[in-house]
């Protein structure tokens, strides 16, 4: 009985002590967020400033919305993540990817979009917000499944 | 569509370790409905974490707006040949998968 009180309150000083380990885990509100604008909220990128120093690889057209190539490399010294927002999509935010340990700030990734919307583009570096956007103009839409 | 294996490939160039991994998972968006009209409970990755020798070097966090079946590319500075990449996924239900590979 020791044993296992001493396991549940050594489980929960450690949630205590981390408490950004569950809020790293998966950002819920930010993922739920209906609008851009909201989801920048929820990934605390409000007033993001425009940089050209973010490069967004994608098609001009997009035939499929199902499967659309989003290649994306910040050159702004120090990213230590990127975010890859599809604006009109239901749920704007799709990815949020954490850099650490030597990675590159680079990414290839497959998004679905549901119809023409700007790809948006997060860099966080030395503890501000970048950002950069590119439109993609969508031929059939890729969100019913 | 269940979850299913994934595939991976890294290989060293320029001091540069490219890794590109594949990972078999239908990605539903609790959008879609199914043959006898019913909608398709939401079923998708929202982890994914890569590792070089042990050490993590990208934790990303995932939406039902990624395609199915995601491919992703990473890059790391650094890495030798045979050095151990492992990738691993978790979704919303719970599931997770894993897989390794040497640097070639």
């Amino acid at each position: 009985m020791d044993r296992l009180r001493r396991t549940v309150v050594a489980a929960l000083g450690a949630a205590l002590l981390k408490p950004w380990a569950v809020l790293a885990a998966w950002n819920k509100e930010a993922f739920g967020a209906k609008t851009a604008p909201e989801a920048l909220k929820g990934i605390g990128a409000v007033g993001a400033a425009p940089s050209k120093d973010i490069v967004i690889d994608v098609p001009q057209i997009a035939e499929n919305g199902a499967v659309v190539p989003v290649e994306i490399t910040s050159n702004i010294p120090g990213t230590k993540s990127l975010s890859v927002l599809v604006d009109k999509n239901p749920f704007p935010l799709v990815a949020k990817f954490d850099f650490m340990e030597g990675a590159l700030p680079f990414v290839k990734v497959n998004v679905k979009m549901g119809e023409t919307s700007d790809v948006r583009v997060i860099a966080e570096a030395g503890g501000k917000h970048y950002v950069a956007t590119k439109e993609v103009k969508v031929t059939i839409g890729g969100c019913g499944g | 569509m269940a979850a299913g294996p994934m595939k991976m490939r890294a290989s060293v160039n320029g001091g540069v370790t490219d890794i590109r991994v594949l990972m078999t998972h239908p990605m539903e968006t609790g959008q879609r409905k199914d043959q006898d009209g019913k909608l398709v409970p939401m079923h998708f990755i929202q982890n994914v974490t890569v590792k070089l020798n042990g050490k993590t070097v990208v934790e990303s966090q995932i939406s039902q707006g990624v395609s199915r079946n995601p491919v992703f590319s990473f890059r790391v500075k650094g890495g030798a040949r045979g050095d151990k990449v492992e990738v691993s996924w978790v979704d919303n239900q719970g599931e997770s998968n894993r897989t390794e590979t040497a640097i070639a």
